[in-house]
């Protein structure tokens, strides 16, 4: 019954990481470019919810979505001021703005906010939990909210990009940007948009993460920012299901890992999970192979 | 006719970077006979070096190898603790400064290379943004075990042990590494003048590699793997030649960036810390030794320089990350600079090699 | 060669921006500047002249420690704002600088204190850093007190440097005598932060006193920085094996994710925490209930009903915002014991560091001080003796536990 217990814990933590890689692996699908800033656009996301539900006491609800509409504005203003200048520019040299964001918006948090931490209420109430089995195992519903909203989310976007037709401009993009143009799809406003949606699910994840997680400083985006960057490399980056794979495994083995080799080296031990994955399927569990024309 | 125009232009860049190096460190022995640096300055002198010498070594992998590697701070890392650990070992039979110093510069840099080779065995069969993870993977794997990780030294010898620390040492013993302490009591007897020679090795043995035999085979690879493998480079080598030389420099930095302070730990050589130098070689341009250590010397200048703006520090300093990264990329300030030259040819985004230097010498 | 007279022009950016930022304080520098150098090289100590004593401080004011830095800073700060306004001949000018919790950059933070002819130094405010700049004011000569630094290798072997909180070795053997002696608990379970210093500093020896005095430890496990939010596998492990107290040697932000996760596994052990665990009630949105019977060893209560530390309180609420924790108490208190050695060794501004080192030394191997933080604190060492108190959190407040 524990080893049931790890694997929910294991899926819940997974499922959070599976929605922050979603948003790495749009924008590295369409742009190529890997977003270092998202893990911070999720913390900003988790400060507003934050404010709207405990300083100004509204409900949950109203939270999240003002959560998503700013954070869908900020990925946009950050898109516009930050990346779209450097659309020729080397893929590198987007990377290094992408850091400079990330702690441009680290030190404004901190400048706004203070360092002091905040204790995120969660969307639904801690310690509410069900037990199942003759109480035997136990899941608390933020668990179950977790996952139910991952794979909602997965579902509205694989929906969105294979059958709408702005998430067919999106696949285009991806494909060969310089074709997509010639078929008269706008480039520049896909790319966006594939921001604006990458950021909005900042804020979910940003939610989401601050549920389970309760405490929120300026910090709290950069570290799950990079393990969720592994999990969409895991899964395969730019794969949408990919992400969500990749998330979920990954969240799975480092719960394994503190429970049954040793908590010292759990992330030593996910990492080296990554390694040999990666040399065995070297484009991640379901990232496409691309042969190479000569 | 025009390949002896590029080499004798590159081999001139070459010699303005030994004089610039050799140039700053005249300036700086100046100031300080005359009383003019600043504590803060004289402070900074050795980390500059070493985050100069990471800069140069990890362009080798990004600029002239064409990798992405995201983990540079790992063969730092492994630099610094087994460097120190020798430096700490020899202090017992050895006393003169210089000789520990250059002993430990050594072994890490041996050490770092063991594992630049370990690595890049199989990760250097992976391309662009996989490889990246990889190598950020294998940057934390250091980071944990070295947090995890217990050496000890008394009459008996050394003692290591992993996740607990089991080394059961003589009262006379001293433990070196002390997991998540780190490195305790490193005798601190790093120069300015030694990081400068070790810089100015880095130099000899980078531009030696680039303008090879070897180099040319390594370019070959970063700008068609395939045209380079149909015409029998024998691809793994070159890139695992190229991969352990990168590693092994760092280590050296490493070791001399530890034994500038007293203590260091595992924590320091984190992800934050690849990137950092990552940024100094884009920031100085993929390629461009030069540019490395210019923009190594500037950005570890610059959090200092901003202290003024109090709590701003750091936000000023994200600003003039991105003011500087979008001014270098900007296509009409570039077309400014580059107007005599005709070929500015718009660069594929997925192509880490940028048009720099060290390209034009193939 | 267009790439590198686009980054010289860049560059040349950056440096005139740091220069108009830096403009109005170099030239208050300026005439302290060339006098300083002078004095470092005739005697590698700084003078400063002036009517006002000048003393730095480094420690993290952004990043993820940033909390521990401000928190020491704002109180500092307020400490110095009193004694100014009294008017009496001791006045203080405080100078913090950032070292995001980093050795290298500590030692950056440190030189750029000297250059600016700081006289005393409070150290700096976490271990690690405070560590590599203590070996300076060693070698410099300028006089340590740290508010919070308390590795063992902060102030040994430094004669000038001394400590306002408990060394960490301290609390591990003072907590394991207490559970002991109080039969808190038989199973006990301890949860550490196996890159922290001041965390594996008391989890060492607590794990040693605790099997002297024969309680049983049943599980050991441990986080680090980046895998500090989830604490499921840590939990589980110690309620499988029973464990009727966990040991909790961290800072309060991860303690309160393992409070509301275990209360989310419907696991309620006793909780016991030390001086880091201060804090975890004044956190914005805390659930009280959480912490409800949590027990911990802190010199600093924040609900007290000393009348100075009230009117502390109030004050850095009215400054800041915030409910000061015990960082900012041991802030406030290094600038008190300070200004009560210096009263008591008539010390004037106009001396040199060096003097001034040999002056504190001297008063603070004697002297006896009162603060927010402990009643009748003396100093052997370096190292400060004060009796922690143990504290019950009832009701969302601190109780004498005995």
């Amino acid at each position: 019954m524990t080893f049931l217990s790890f694997l929910i814990s294991g899926i819940s933590l997974g499922s959070i990481y599976a929605i922050i890689a979603l948003g790495y692996t749009m924008v590295y699908g369409i742009a190529k470019m890997l977003n270092f800033a998202h893990g911070d656009v999720i913390m900003v996301g988790a400060y507003i919810c934050f404010f709207a539900t405990s300083r100004y006491e509204m409900p949950p609800i109203v939270g999240i979505l003002l959560a998503v509409v700013v954070c869908t504005i900020l990925g946009i203003v950050i898109e516009k001021l930050a990346y779209k200048p450097l659309r020729a520019a080397p893929i590198l040299a987007v990377l290094i703005t992408a850091i400079g964001v990330s702690y441009f918006l680290q030190n404004a948090a901190l400048l706004l906010w203070s360092s002091n931490p905040k204790v995120f209420k969660p969307i639904v109430p801690t310690g509410s939990r069900i037990t199942l089995f003759d109480g035997q195992l136990s899941i608390s519903v933020i668990t179950l909210v977790t996952i139910a909203s991952c794979i909602v989310i997965m579902i509205a976007l694989t929906t969105f990009t294979s059958k709408s037709k702005m998430g067919k401009a999106m696949r285009a993009c991806s494909e060969d940007k310089g074709a997509a143009q010639l078929m008269g799809i706008n480039v520049n406003a896909t790319i966006s948009l594939t921001f604006a949606i990458g950021s909005g699910l900042a804020a979910i994840a940003g939610v989401l993460l601050c549920s389970a997680y309760p405490t929120l400083v300026p910090t709290t985006g950069a570290m799950p920012g990079i393990k969720a960057f592994t999990a969409a490399v895991f899964g395969g980056i730019g794969s949408i299901p990919g992400a969500l794979v990749g998330g979920i495994l990954l969240g799975v083995i480092e719960i394994f890992a503190k429970a049954y080799i040793t908590t010292q080296l759990s992330d030593a031990i996910c990492f080296a999970v990554l390694i040999v994955v990666l040399l065995v399927k070297p484009a991640g569990l379901l990232g496409k192979q691309i042969r190479e024309k000569v | 006719m025009k390949r002896s125009m590029t080499s004798r232009r590159t081999n001139l860049m070459n010699y303005a970077t030994y004089l610039l190096v050799i140039a700053f460190f005249a300036v700086i022995t100046v100031m300080n006979s005359s009383g003019n640096l600043s504590s803060i300055m004289k402070g900074m002198l050795v980390p500059i070096c070493a985050y100069s010498v990471m800069a140069v070594s990890l362009n080798l992998t990004v600029g002239i190898l064409g990798e992405l590697s995201l983990g540079h701070a790992g063969f730092m890392s492994v630099g610094a603790f087994t460097g120190v650990t020798a430096a700490v070992a020899l202090g017992n039979h050895v006393s003169s400064a210089p000789v520990r110093l250059l002993v430990g510069m050594v072994v890490g840099a041996i050490f770092a290379a063991i594992v630049g080779v370990l690595i890049g065995i199989p990760v250097l069969r992976l391309k662009g943004d996989y490889l990246a993870i990889v190598t950020l993977a294998f940057g934390e794997i250091i980071k944990g075990i070295f947090n995890n990780l217990y050496v000890g030294l008394d009459s008996r010898g050394f003692h290591i042990s992993l996740l607990s620390d089991t080394t059961n040492l003589d009262p006379d013993g001293t433990l070196i590494i002390g997991g998540p302490m780190g490195l305790k009591s490193i005798p601190t007897i790093a120069t300015f003048t030694s990081g400068i020679i070790l810089l100015l090795i880095t130099l000899v043995v980078v531009f030696h590699l680039v303008n090879s035999r070897t180099g040319r085979a390594v370019m070959a690879i970063r700008d068609n793997r395939i045209a380079a493998e149909s015409i029998g480079i024998n691809v793994t080598k070159y890139k695992l030649m190229a991969f352990t030389v990168s590693a092994a420099l760092a280590g050296a930095a490493g070791s001399l960036f530890a034994m500038n302070y007293t203590t260091m730990v595992a924590n320091k050589f984190d992800f934050n810390t690849s990137i950092l130098i990552l940024v100094f070689v884009v920031l100085g341009g993929q390629g461009n030794m030069m540019g490395s250590i210019i923009a190594a010397s500037a950005l570890t200048i610059l959090p200092e320089a901003l202290r003024s703006f109090s709590t701003y520090r750091m936000l000023v300093y994200a600003i003039v990350l991105i003011l500087v990264m979008l001014a270098t990329n900007n296509p009409t300030l570039k077309s400014f600079f580059s107007r005599k030259k005709k070929t500015d040819v718009p660069l594929d985004p997925d192509e880490p090699g940028d048009g720099d230097e060290g390209k034009e010498a193939v | 060669m267009k790439k590198l007279l686009s980054l010289t022009l860049a560059l040349l950016m950056v440096l005139s921006l740091a220069a108009c930022g830096g403009g109005t304080a170099e030239t208050t520098e300026e005439a302290e500047g060339t006098e300083t150098t002078e004095a470092a090289e005739a005697t590698e100590t700084t003078t400063a002249t002036g009517d006002a004593f000048k003393i730095g401080g480094t420690g993290p004011l952004t990043g993820p420690a940033a909390i521990y830095g401000n928190a020491a800073k704002n109180g500092a700060q307020i400490a110095v704002d009193e004694i100014n306004a009294l008017g009496g001949d001791i006045q203080f000018d405080l100078r913090y600088e950032d070292d995001t919790h980093d050795a290298e950059k500590a030692v950056n933070a440190y030189n750029t204190l000297k250059d600016w002819g700081m006289q005393i130094s409070l150290s700096s405010v976490t271990s690690k850093p405070a560590e590599a700049t203590s070996v300076l004011n060693m070698q410099d000569r300028i006089f340590g007190l740290t508010p919070s630094a308390s590795s063992v290798a902060t102030i040994d072997g430094k004669d000038n440097v001394y400590q306002m909180c408990f060394m960490d070795p301290n609390q591990g053997t003072a907590s394991a005598q207490y559970i002991a002696e109080q039969s808190l608990g038989t199973k006990i379970a301890v949860i550490w932060k196996n890159d922290d210093v001041y965390s594996k500093g008391i989890h060492d020896t607590f794990l040693t006193e605790a099997a002297d005095r024969g309680l049983e430890i049943v599980s050991d496990t441990t986080f680090a920085d980046g895998n500090d939010t989830d604490f499921s596998a840590q939990l589980a492990d110690a309620q499988t094996k029973g464990a009727d107290l966990v040991f909790l040697p961290m800072y309060y932000q991860p303690a309160s994710l393992i409070l509301a996760q275990a209360t989310g596994m419907g696991y309620a052990p006793k909780w016991f925490g030390v001086d880091g665990m201060d804090g975890i009630l004044t956190m914005e949105g805390f659930d009280p209930s959480l912490a409800e019977g949590v027990m911990l060893l802190t010199p600093f209560n924040a609900d007290s009903d000393n009348e100075a530390t009230q009117s502390f309180v109030a004050k850095y609420k009215e400054q800041f915002g915030e409910i000061p924790n015990q960082f900012a108490a041991d802030g406030y208190d290094c600038i008190y014991a300070i200004y009560q050695a210096l009263t008591n060794a008539s010390a004037t501004p106009d001396m040199d560091a060096a003097t001034l080192n040999d002056l504190l030394i001297e008063q603070f191997s004697s002297m006896t001080f009162d603060g927010l933080t402990g009643e009748s604190m003396t100093w052997t060492d370096g190292a400060v003796s004060k009796d922690p108190k143990g504290m019950v959190i009832q009701d969302g407040a601190y109780v004498g536990m005995d």
